[in-house]
This record gives C-alpha cells, structure tokens and sequence, in this order.
C-alpha cells in the first residue's frame, strides 16, 4: 500500500481512536464524517474518541496462504473483534495458539508492527490483539 | 418499461487460457454471442462489458472500447461501457444493459464479462482478489478474500451448527455438476474426503472451499421481448433485475452471517418478476467458497436462516432435487473469471431455459434466477429469467 495512504491513518491505528456521534451518542470505528444513523443530523457532531481496545472475538480463521507481506507470519490468527464500546474491527490475535483462539475469548490491543513496504521501504505499525 | 429478452449467449471454456489474450477471449465470446443471436453486428446500438480489475492482472484500462474495436464495431462508434463491482461487475453490466434496452434508450446491446487473471502469479491474484474487500481496514492487518470467508464460516457454525462436512459438500456437489459441462474449468468429480483432507488455505476451509483463479469471459445479447422473434426461435425473458448493497467491511455487519444485499436484492427482482423462492426452477448463486453457497440459499429464501448446511447435506440444491443450484458447476467448479461470472451464470440458465444444457438439463425448467456478489457482500445482484 502507498506510503501516503497508510500514513493518513496511523492516528487511527496507533491509538485506536474512533468517533462519537453527539447527535446519538454511537461509537464508531474506523472514525467516519458521517453517522449512518443520523445522516444530516450529524454533519460536524462527530467527535475523536478514544476507545479502551479490550474486547471480544466474534469470529476467527487461521491464515495458512497470506500475502507476501505477512509470508513470514502464515499460519496467523485474524479475527473480528467486538469492543466493549461496540464497535467491531479486524485483526490479528498474536501470542495465541491456533487451538486456543475460540470466539467468546476476551482479548485486549497491543501496538505491534504490521508489515513493511519491501525490505528497505518503511514499516509500518498498527494494533494486534492478545489474550486479555 | 419494455420487456426484454436474451437472444444470444456465448462463452469461452474457463481455466488458465495461457495462448489467448484479454482480448481474444473477449472476442470470442462476444462473437458466438452475436453469431448465436443470429444478428449480423449492424444492429447493435451499445456494449456494456462487466470486469473487475484489467488494470491490476493485465496493465489495461479503458477496455470496453478495446473489445467493441476488436469484435469489429469500431467503424460503428456505438457506446461502450466498462461496469466495475468487484466479482459482482458481470451482474452489474447484465442490469445495466437491461435497464437501457428496458427504458427505450438501446435496442440491441451486447452485454460481456471477461477477466484474464493467470497473467499474474497467484499470489497476486489472490492480493488483487481482496482489493474487492476494505483495503485499509481489513487487508492491511492481513486478512485475505479466503480469510474473510473463513471468518464468516466460523461464525455460522457457531451460530447454526453448520459442520465442516457440510460445507464440503458443496464443493462435492459443484464439481460432480462441472464434470457435466463441457466448458467448466473442473470436469472431474471429487469426494469428500478429498475436499477434507486437502491444505487448509484459511481454518476452516481448506483448498477445495474455494473457487479457482481463471481466465474466461462469456456475452449475451440482449433487445425487446416484441422483436425477438424476428432474430431468434428462444428468447428467453429477463423478468426482472434487483440490486443491493451494505457496509464495505464484514465487520460492520451485525450479523456476519447474513448477506442483507443477497436479502434486498432478492425480494426486489421477486416482486417486480411477481415470483416467490419457491418458483425458481434453476439458479445459478454466487460460491466463491463453500460458505457463500450456503449463505445464497438462505439469502435468497431457499431455506430457512441456518439451514443452508443441512439442505446441501439433503441433497435439496442437486441437479434435478428440489432446487437445482449451480448446474454450471457454479464458481468452484465451472470457473471464477471475476468479472465474467455473473453474465456466464446468466448463459447457464439462458442454456437451461431453452433445454439446450445437455447432460446437466434441468427437467421442466421455466423460471431461473442469478445471483452475483461483489466482496464479501457489499454489492449483490439478482435476476430472474423465465421461458416466454
Ligand atoms: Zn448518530
């Protein structure tokens, strides 16, 4: 991915924050301009919040066949994780065997390093997450 | 609104077509369209070409007026549009070539898919595959199209006890109905131990749960029910088109297990073409994996919310069973050109409603249904076909 684009969203994904909307107080992440809720109504009232990064696994694979960014990592956990603010996302569950990982598994965020654009390109970083 | 018939169907065999160009194979499903339709090229008023990412597996944009050059219609300098939908782009193409023939605009249009994704290695394809799902928010943590799925596939037999054997089973059942298609990708049977045992791509579906990478592309051609009998002895009526959408990410769906664009889609086309589940004969849905099969026939209102699983296990979607699902051999088996799938599914039942499938002819088949999706959800598109 483009240097620029990842950038543009580190805030995001190093500190996990996501936005709130004033109008009917759901939490949304990744951060969005508008409440599909509220529409109209919630032009300008969304607001950076900050979520905790401890949660839920709703569902889960073990990747055997990734792309070559994550080549070194295969197999590797993903799952969708529900946040105790709501919100749900996607990542890695790290530090967990492949028969530990059940849904229902509390889990918290961890900053970790996400992959690199070639062997000198620049690295990025992002959230996983581990057993809570 | 005018009705509209399809009167020309032509396709190319699926599969790695390492001699044949992007071109050539769009050619060559454009022309057996044409040459089925037993028109001579002069009355075609516009192409509508569905394809997902030429730029990304063969460097080439702007390939609607590519393909309208070289099937010879260049001198004619009739309109030609490229639809994008990720895997769903064919079915997109399909409804917008309908709607212009429907509403008045165009008489005779020519409707293609075609995608050449051997051109790269496998491994980008797979990365250029999961461009269809969010980018910054699902693939750069390292989830893969397969991995999305397998997700999905977790969660459903979790919520609804659908087992591992359950889902192979589709696979069994595509590839023993691909062996019935001259111009499916897969022409052998496979067992179910095969499918169980074969290497885990991502937990839990292994590499026969998932439908192959492909070149391939097929063509209608398509113009008002009132004047299709001038050009053909079949046309089959398109009764109706519905699309529907959702969030770009699985994970902002509540219920992951559940394709709300299938749903939407679904009750729209039923209601225009005034049909119900029930009346579908033949359907051609959208099984890039296992799972989706099983989620389509749930979606779609084949079987309830759940029991997708246990009627693939029944036997209830075989050929000639209650509802005949993917006669073709469906993504699995017949192919996955992305951008060609959702007009190849629409030559399926084109050939099933006329009773030309041969082998794999469904008995009695009046009314047949498509169903395409782009991502892993966020665009779905329906259509219903019926004998005149
Ligand atoms: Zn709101």
């Amino acid at each position: 991915m483009a240097i620029p684009r990842f950038w543009r969203e580190t805030p995001s994904r190093y500190n996990l924050i996501g936005t709130k909307c004033k109008n009917c107080d759901t939490i949304y992440f990744p951060p969005r301009l508008i409440c599909p809720k509220c529409h109209r109504k919630s032009i300008g009232k969304l607001e950076p919040i900050k979520l905790k990064g401890e949660g839920e696994v709703i569902t889960y694979t073990v990747i055997h066949d990734g792309p070559k960014q994550f080549e070194m990592q295969i197999p590797y956990i993903m799952a969708i994780i529900e946040l105790d603010e709501g919100v749900r996302l996607t990542a890695q569950i790290v530090e967990c065997e492949s028969n530990e990982i059940k849904i229902g598994m509390r889990v918290k965020s961890t900053f970790r390093k996400l992959g690199e654009d070639g062997k000198a390109g620049v690295i990025h970083y992002g959230y996983k997450f581990i057993k809570a | 609104m005018r009705e509209v018939a399809i009167i020309g169907v032509g396709e190319t065999r699926f599969g790695e077509v390492w001699d044949k160009s992007f071109r050539e194979i769009g050619i060559e499903a454009g022309l057996a369209a044409i040459e089925n339709a037993g028109i001579t090229g002069k009355e075609i008023d516009a192409l509508y070409i569905g394809n997902m990412s030429a730029g990304k597996f063969i460097d080439q944009e702007h390939i609607a007026p590519l393909v309208a050059d070289y099937v010879g219609l260049a001198n004619a300098n009739i309109p030609a549009t490229r639809i994008e939908a990720a895997d769903a782009s064919g079915g997109l193409a399909l409804s917008h070539a309908y709607m212009a023939v429907s509403s008045g605009v165009h008489d005779v249009v020519v409707v293609g898919g075609a995608e050449k994704m051997t051109d790269v290695g496998d491994v980008q394809a797979k990365e250029i595959l999961a461009m269809s799902a969010d980018q910054e928010w699902e693939s750069v943590f390292g989830a893969t199209f397969a991995g999305l799925h397998a997700m999905i596939a977790r969660r459903h037999m979790h919520e609804y006890g659908t087992t591992r054997e359950q889902l192979a089973m589709v696979a069994v059942k595509n590839h023993k109905h691909g062996a019935l298609n001259p111009k499916a990708q897969f022409r052998r049977e496979i067992t179910l131990d095969m499918v169980l045992k074969a290497p885990m791509v991502a937990s839990p579906l292994g590499i026969f749960d998932c439908a192959p990478l492909s070149d391939g592309s097929a063509s209608l051609v398509l113009c008002p029910l009132k004047i299709a009998k001038k050009y053909s002895d079949n046309p089959i009526k398109i009764a109706s088109c519905g699309q529907g959408g959702d969030y770009m990410a699985l994970h902002d769906r509540r219920d992951i297990c559940t394709m709300n664009a299938t749903i939407i889609a679904a009750r729209k086309a039923l209601k225009y073409a005034k049909k119900a589940p029930k009346d579908i004969d033949v359907a051609e849905v959208h099984d890039s994996f296992t799972i989706s099969e099983i989620l389509a026939i749930e979606d779609l209102g084949f079987v309830k919310k759940g029991e997708g699983g246990k009627a693939t296990e029944d036997g209830v979607t075989s050929l000639n069973s209650d509802i005949s699902v993917n006669t073709s051999g469906g993504l699995k088996a017949h192919g996955q050109p992305v951008g060609a799938v959702g007009i190849a599914q629409a030559v399926e039942i084109v050939l099933q409603l006329r009773g030309e499938a041969d082998k794999r002819q469904v008995k009695n088949a009046e009314v047949g249904l498509t169903h395409n999706v782009g991502g892993t959800g966020a665009t779905a598109v329906v259509h219903i076909f019926e004998v005149v």
